[in-house]
Parts: structure tokens; C-alpha cells; sequence
């Protein structure tokens, strides 16, 4: 009966924490030279108040890629909704290379129409647009999904703004204690969702391909266990609870196989598990510490942290096994590395010296370009495009994550009002 | 669209933390109050962090002169070799267990929070089995030991410095 009431306040305690505070994003150091465009606030037809501002998520994504400079609403000389209604000459006098207008329009109770347009100003026509009809849920995601086809035609690279984000976060309080936090939102901090909630450390989730199941860490029952966890029904399945730790675990990109760390054979080593029936094959044996796998795009090979040659560097090895070969000797230590999407970059967190900041390690050439200028930066992850790398840091003792674009020109936080934020995972696929 | 569905999961680990939560943790902050003193560790504040009710277990040995006090392994940065000092504690432990044997003993391996989470997580895991190799090697059962890593997730010190890195570099004997 007590079991039952504790399970009771903890499921009203779970209901307030899953309306979970979005994290919001302030930028904190900005790039000249962005793309001028204009987004129009997009029209609407409805007799209620419009649910989002679908415009202004726009120009916000757009703004947060450092590719492009929005144009100030204020200095609009007209406000056109559809094609017929732009006039050219108004946005080359306020310098707009190009253009994006659209509307909003009321179908039914919870049912919304969206169409936009794409101008290129100079030529004077359309370069793409489409239209959606949606519940006022999905209004975000389809700005969203407007944002990447924007990017997508102007840029030439996939966009990565309908994707989404794992975190833990973290909370301390006299009365509970630690709460360890499990959350997915989208890419821009919106609509977080807790996945798990626990006492003990939660740490390391990482994205199936498919976007469908999350794996992770979990020290609940004072154990590590790497779990799989369903996004869509919250079913949970446990793949490894082996003596010694239970970490690191990778998804291949075909899903079918997990990379981990166990040490159930003495010390810690590269494993890989096929996930449907469970089967273990050691890819490391060495007397060292091998750890923190990540697998290339064509899952042909892995790249994981090893201290055989004293400190932490980076290490690549077949996925067939075989000798590891050490790809870094830039810094005193570099660690936790992951693939881009094109196979050609690693993001890792590297030390020269002055703590841990978040470097870029090109394949390709074998040079390491540092990208931050903490001294605790960690855990970094590539967008699905590449484009960008969301990582975790420490600002005034709490844990917060960060983005900085690949190149290193633009650097945003993304706040959360209480609590510390870690272990940011983003998603491979947009959806 | 993309509905995440949380409850069923959610209602499943509620019950299973509720359930386990006053009975099968032992509260390491309980078990470490018995050594605070002399190993110069304050274990309060953060500990588990579980609102179990723990109950010290086995016998409380030691005085605080008595190497048997001292519970708390540390170790220099990024390293997993015993010093000296905490051979010798360790030694008087081994000791101890080996003449009161049926006792099982956890070995919670910590680091310092630079480096990475998961390397450090395999640190602290090194920290702890050279503990558990000398034990054996000393004696004592292997099924009578197990080694838990939390890595950089459980600082008994939360500074930035040098000081609250070497007070988290360490391994706790719990028994």
C-alpha cells in the first residue's frame, strides 16, 4: 500500500515535470556576411488567434545557422502573402537577395492550411514552395520543414531544422535529491518531452538512425545498464547489465548492431552486440582503457578513445576488427569522437593544455581545428547536415548546452531556467 | 504526429524506483558517515541522493587512527595506480575481510570531472579493479567483490580546482 502511494505522488510529480521547459536559444556570438533575406510574417485567415508565428521561426532558424542575415519586419515596404502579390523592386531597396512569403489558413477546429514561396529577387521568380495542411500541433514542425527547404535551395546542403535533440538534465534539490532527466525536443530547444526519470545518473543516449529508439546509460538499481528505449510506445528493453561498466553505446548506421563498453572480461573494451539476438563479438583487447565508440556513415569502420599510448587519444579500427590505428596527435588528449554525415569530419573534445574544448579533426588532411573556448566543453554531436555541433559546457557551475557552427563562425547557448543540462545527442534523420 | 508516449514507460520505472527504493539501496552517504573524519571526506549532500533511510550494515570497524577508518582510496589525475598511502589502507582492509569472511564488499570507482564522461566512467572502473585485484590477490573471494564505476557522475567535491578534483579521484570500499 505504501509502495502504491509513493508510485502515486511520483506519477503527479512525473505529470508537472513533462511539461517540461523548453530551452531557449540566445546568441552569443554572431557571423557577418549571412545570405540578406526577407521573411515576410506570414499571413492569416482564421478566426481565432493564430497559434504560432510561423514566419518568425523561420527567420529565427535561418538566423541561428549564421548563413543568413533576416531582414528587420520593420523595414518592410510591403507585406505580400502569395506571388501575386510581391513587388521586386520593394526588396531591392532594402537590399533583400531573397524572399519568403506565405499564409496560414483556418480549415477547421484544430486543421490548418500552410503554403509558402521561395523568391530569388534578382531573377525575379519563384525557386520552390509548397503546401502543407496540418493539425496547430504540427505548426512548428512545418516551419521548420519550410526553414531546411529554404536552406536546402540556397545553401545546396540538407537542412537540418525539423530534427531533434536528446538531453539529460539534471536537478538538485534538498528534498529529492538528485533527478536525473531524459528529454527529447526539437532541434530549436521547443517541445521538450521527459523519456525517463530517475534517482541515478542517466548519461550517453544515442540516436537509432531511424529516429524511432534512443539507447543509453542508466545507474538505476546502483548498476550500469545500456537500455534501448522506443520513442513512439516507451517500451524499454535492456541489452547489457554485464559485471563492470556498461557504456558508450553506438547504434550502427543499419541499426542492427550496438557498439558498448564492457569490461566484463577485465578492463574496458570496444564490443559489438547484434540486437536481435544478442550476440557478442570484442572488437579491442588491450590492457587499456578502449571506450567511447562511434561508428563511420557506411558502417565500415569505428573510431573510439584509448589511453594505450598514455593519455586519451583517437583511435580507428575495422568493424571487422583487426589493428586500431591512432589518427590524432595534435593536443595532450582528445576524446569522444564522432562521424559527420559525409564520413570526412570528426567532432571530439580535445585538451591542449587549457581544459577540454570541442575541435573538428578533418580525415581527410589529419588536422584539428578547436572550435570553443571553455574549459569543461564536452560531449559534442554533428546535426544531421553537419553544419553544426551541439555540445555541453559549464557556465557559473552549471552544466548548459551549446552549438557552434562547424566552421567556428557562429556560437549560441541554449538556456534552461533551473538545473544543469548535459550529454546533448543529436538526431541522424529530420523527422 | 510524432506523439511520444511516455506514461506506460514512465508508470513501469515509477513502480520499479518506488519499489526499491527503501529497500535495496543502501545508502552509501549512511555508510560513509561511519568514516568521515578521517579520511577527511564529507560525504554529505550529495550521496546517492535517494530518500532511502539507510542503515549502516556489517560490522563498523575502526577508530580513527586505525587504517580500517579510512574507506576512501584517492588517486593522482588520470591514473589508476595505487600510492603508497592508499595500499597500505587498502592492505589493512584485505585483512580485515580476509578474517571475516561471507562479508561482501562494493568498490565504487569515481574521477575527477575533467575528461569525458564515458572514459571517465572507465577510469573510476579501473580505480576500482586494481583495488579488486589486490583483495584477490590478498585472499579474498572474487564473488565477495564487485567493482560499480559511476565515473565523474558522483563528486563529493564541487569545485573546479585542484583541490575538489583530488578529493573525487577515488574509490570508495564499501562493506
Amino acid at each position: 500500500m505504501k509502495r502504491l502511494i509513493l508510485a502515486a505522488s511520483m506519477l503527479a510529480l512525473l505529470l508537472s515535470g513533462v511539461r517540461a521547459v523548453a530551452l531557449t536559444i540566445e546568441i552569443t556570438k554572431g557571423a557577418d556576411g549571412g545570405i540578406p533575406i526577407a521573411v515576410v510574417p506570414f499571413k492569416w485567415q482564421g478566426q481565432t488567434a493564430l497559434p504560432v508565428d510561423v514566419g518568425d521561426i523561420i527567420a529565427a532558424d535561418l538566423y541561428r545557422s549564421g548563413q543568413f542575415n533576416p531582414l528587420p519586419v520593420d523595414d518592410f515596404l510591403s507585406r505580400p502573402s502569395d506571388e501575386s502579390e510581391v513587388k521586386y523592386k520593394d526588396w531591392r531597396l532594402i537590399k533583400a537577395v531573397n524572399l519568403v512569403v506565405g499564409r496560414v489558413t483556418q480549415m477547421g477546429a484544430d486543421r490548418y492550411a500552410v503554403r509558402f514561396q521561395l523568391f530569388d529577387i534578382f531573377r525575379e521568380r519563384q525557386l520552390t514552395g509548397f503546401r502543407w495542411e496540418v493539425t496547430g500541433s504540427d505548426l512548428r514542425k512545418i516551419a521548420h520543414q519550410i526553414s531546411d527547404k529554404v536552406y536546402e535551395v540556397l545553401t545546396g546542403r540538407s537542412g537540418a531544422f525539423d530534427s531533434r535533440i536528446a538531453y539529460v538534465t539534471l536537478l538538485r534539490t534538498a528534498s529529492k535529491g538528485s533527478e536525473y532527466q531524459l528529454m527529447v525536443a526539437d532541434a530549436d530547444g521547443y517541445n521538450p518531452k521527459q523519456i525517463l526519470r530517475s534517482p541515478d545518473p542517466i548519461l550517453s543516449p544515442a540516436w537509432a538512425a531511424d529516429g524511432a529508439w534512443l539507447a543509453y546509460v542508466s545507474f538505476e538499481d546502483g548498476r550500469s545498464k545500456i537500455l534501448v528505449q522506443n520513442l513512439h510506445t516507451g517500451a524499454r528493453k535492456k541489452l547489457a547489465e554485464f559485471p563492470g561498466i556498461n557504456g558508450a553505446p553506438a547504434w550502427s548506421p543499419d541499426g542492427k548492431h550496438m557498439a558498448m563498453t564492457l569490461s566484463r572480461d577485465g578492463n574496458p573494451e570496444i564490443y559489438v552486440m547484434h540486437i536481435a539476438s544478442g550476440s557478442l563479438r570484442r572488437l579491442t583487447n588491450h590492457s587499456s582503457i578502449d571506450t567511447e565508440a562511434a561508428w563511420s556513415p557506411d558502417g565500415r569502420h569505428l573510431v573510439f578513445t584509448s589511453d594505450r599510448a598514455g593519455r586519451p587519444q583517437i583511435y580507428r579500427i575495422s568493424a571487422a576488427g583487426g589493428r586500431a590505428k591512432r589518427l590524432t596527435f595534435e593536443g595532450k588528449e582528445n576524446a569522444r569522437a564522432s562521424y559527420d554525415r559525409a564520413g570526412k569530419h570528426l567532432t571530439l573534445v580535445t585538451n591542449h593544455g587549457n581544459g577540454d574544448q570541442i575541435g573538428v579533426f578533418s580525415l581527410p588532411t589529419g588536422s584539428l581545428k578547436i572550435l570553443t573556448d571553455g574549459r569543461f566543453d564536452e560531449s559534442p554531436t554533428f546535426a544531421p547536415n553537419g553544419a553544426m555541433i551541439l555540445y555541453a559546457a559549464q557556465r557559473g557551475g552549471r552544466g548548459l548546452l551549446s552549438a557552434v557552427s562547424a566552421d567556428g563562425r557562429v556560437r549560441q547557448v541554449l538556456r534552461s531556467e533551473s538545473g544543469t543540462v548535459r550529454e546533448p545527442a543529436w538526431s541522424l534523420l529530420n523527422r | 504526429m510524432r506523439k511520444i508516449l511516455v506514461w506506460p514507460v514512465i508508470a513501469l520505472i515509477t513502480l520499479g524506483l518506488a519499489g526499491c527504493a527503501s529497500d535495496k539501496k543502501q545508502s552509501t552517504a549512511e555508510i560513509e558517515d561511519a568514516s568521515v573524519g578521517a579520511g577527511g571526506v564529507s560525504a554529505s549532500g550529495l550521496g546517492s541522493g535517494s530518500d532511502a533511510s539507510g542503515q549502516a550494515i556489517g560490522s563498523q570497524a575502526g577508530t580513527v587512527d586505525d587504517p580500517l577508518s579510512r574507506r576512501v582510496i584517492y588517486f593522482e589525475y588520470d591514473s589508476s595506480v595505487l600510492t603508497d598511502e592508499g595500499r597500505f589502507i587498502v592492505e589493512a582492509h584485505a585483512a580485515y575481510l580476509a578474517n571475516n569472511p561471507g562479508m561482501a564488499v562494493v568498490l565504487e570507482g569515481h574521477a575527477d570531472e575533467r575528461g569525458t564522461r564515458e572514459y571517465n566512467l572507465a577510469l573510476g572502473e579501473s580505480r576500482g579493479a586494481v583495488i579488486g585485484e589486490l583483495f584477490q590477490g590478498l585472499g579474498i573471494d572474487s564473488s565477495a567483490i564487485r567493482v560499480v564505476s559511476y565515473g565523474e557522475e558522483r563528486s563529493v567535491a564541487l569545485g573546479h580546482d585542484d583541490n575538489a578534483w583530488a578529493m573525487n579521484r577515488r574509490v570508495e570500499i564499501l562493506y
